[in-house]
């Protein structure tokens, strides 16, 4: 009778009625919030025949009438092709899919908030990111800095312009890793996520100006004679929470870029993706200069309800 | 297996930017020194399996440098010294089935069963009629192991401990 009783419960809820009545409220903010803004909302499929190239993306694949589909890791290709359209300035609330993350911060299918700006810049855009961030934690204390000095001042190098191979070095120094040859961007990643974000202080940091090699599909600007990448990322208390950009309106340029990314997928030994073709002739119609931002709206239900673990406000 | 040495893991936190490189952030702890440490993998790396193997085995007798434990179906005997016993030493009771971690076909770690049932040694004398109330007393069982009982319980009784939280469950049954 005793070792039974954890089971009758195991069909209930993970969180109580009062956190859900909470999250509610959150999103009713986030829609009101963007009503007063002539924001449009719009709702995209979720299941697609083509997904991103991102190496450390992986959409869940779907057969359908046996051919593939992807449930979408961000609502991204179809707004851009809203956008190309005409369409005008947009946001998403929804779900978005991903592979293989599961963890404190992490579920394979989650919330994602995602909206586009017509002729804003990224630094537009971080102001609209914080003023919603304010709508719902009004004594929020905001930080704001670049990439590159958080990263001198907590891993001791510029990771612009220093040489991989120091990235390396600096890792295994201090972290005790003992890999020898990685893409650039793994070392970023480690020193970031290890250096970086523990120390990074509470509230919301906006950080903007990432190395050109993580532009994604962020434009790159020359500046103090390296080019960055006009990305920024937002974390709330230390945990990452949006990421944003200066969209890149080239076609040529993003098909060279999905094209690399699809040359280290081959050489990683992971499966290549199609590149998405109604995005590329989105694209080469025309893509209005704009800027863009997906925050995940379970981190930030996490952060305004000053939970530690993602589960707290999720039904199931 | 980890620089030569069987691990278990503590604690495994994924860690994973938006756009970036996945990792996992992993608390171990080496089961030949005890030492626990954090070390940062790649998510999908894999390290060589430790050939341990748990096996179901009787707990026969310590000659209080060993514990000697016994395989029932082969009737093979294994002993495990303090090291792989550490503070387990307290929840073994002669005949009793624990699980025996083999690495190298000798004893590195053993596991009691999650409930044992031992004989009150001493405590102080049972208070009678006070089943109700909450109060309790520290009692010393047969295997020197010392957990709070209730008021109402003396020298002599047999108790249910759960070996995992080092708790009273029960009056022993059937005794």
């Amino acid at each position: 009778m005793r070792m039974g009783a954890a089971f009758p419960s195991m069909w209930q809820p993970l969180a109580p009625k009062a956190q859900l009545e909470r999250r509610a409220a959150i999103l009713r903010v986030i829609r009101e919030f963007f009503l007063t803004r002539n924001v449009l909302e719009v709702d995209v499929p979720v299941l697609a025949e083509h997904s991103v190239t991102d190496l450390h993306l992986d959409a869940f694949s779907v057969s359908i009438q046996d051919e593939t589909h992807y449930l979408q890791t961000s609502p991204e290709f179809y707004m851009k092709r809203l956008l190309a359209a005409g369409y005008g300035d947009a946001y998403y609330l929804g779900k978005a899919f991903r592979r293989d993350e599961k963890g404190r911060y992490h579920r394979p299918e989650f919330t994602m908030l995602e909206w586009y700006r017509c002729g804003w810049d990224d630094r537009q855009l971080v102001d609209e990111v914080v003023a919603l961030c304010e709508a719902l934690m009004p004594s929020l204390v905001v930080t704001r800095c670049s990439y590159g000095d958080l990263f001198e001042c907590h891993a001791g190098l510029n990771p612009h312009v220093s040489e991989t191979e120091r990235l390396a070095e600096r890792a295994r120094d201090t972290l005790g890793v003992e890999w020898q040859t990685e893409p650039r961007n793994t070392w970023l990643d480690v020193l970031f996520t290890h250096l970086v974000e523990p120390a990074l202080p509470q509230g919301l940091v906006v950080v903007c100006d990432y190395p050109a090699s993580q532009a994604a599909l962020a434009r790159t600007v020359e500046a103090n004679g390296h080019s960055v990448a006009r990305r920024f990322e937002c974390f709330l208390n230390g945990i990452e929470l949006a990421n944003g950009y200066w969209e890149l309106t080239d076609a040529a340029e993003q098909r060279r870029r999905f094209d690399e990314d699809n040359t280290l997928r081959r050489e990683l030994k992971r499966p290549e993706r199609e590149p998405d073709p109604y995005l590329l002739a989105a694209l080469d119609a025309g893509l209005p200069e704009c800027a863009g931002v997906a925050l995940g709206v379970d981190r930030l239900v996490m952060g305004v309800l000053g939970l530690t673990h993602i589960e707290g406000q999720l039904s199931f | 297996m980890l620089d030569g040495d069987p691990c278990s893991i503590l604690e495994n936190e994924f860690v994973k930017p938006g756009k970036g490189q996945a990792f996992n952030r992993v608390r171990m702890k080496n089961l030949n020194t005890g030492r626990v440490w954090e070390r940062t993998f790649k998510s999908g790396e894999s390290l060589e399996g430790a050939d341990v193997m748990d096996k179901d085995m009787e707990y026969l007798y310590t000659d209080g440098e060993f514990w000697h434990f016994m395989e029932p179906d082969t009737f093979e005997q294994y002993q495990a010294d303090a090291k792989a016993v550490g503070d387990n030493y307290k929840w073994l009771k002669e005949q009793d089935k624990c699980i025996v971690t083999l690495y190298n076909g000798s004893p590195l770690s053993i596991t009691p069963p999650n409930h044992v049932e031992l004989v009150i040694t001493e405590t102080d004398p049972g208070v009678k009629g006070d089943t109700a109330q909450g109060g309790t007393k520290p009692a010393t069982l047969a295997t020197g192991a010392v957990v709070k009982v209730p008021l109402f319980i003396s020298e002599g009784e047999t108790v249910r401990v759960d070996t995992r939280t080092g708790e009273y469950l029960g009056r022993a049954s059937n005794k």
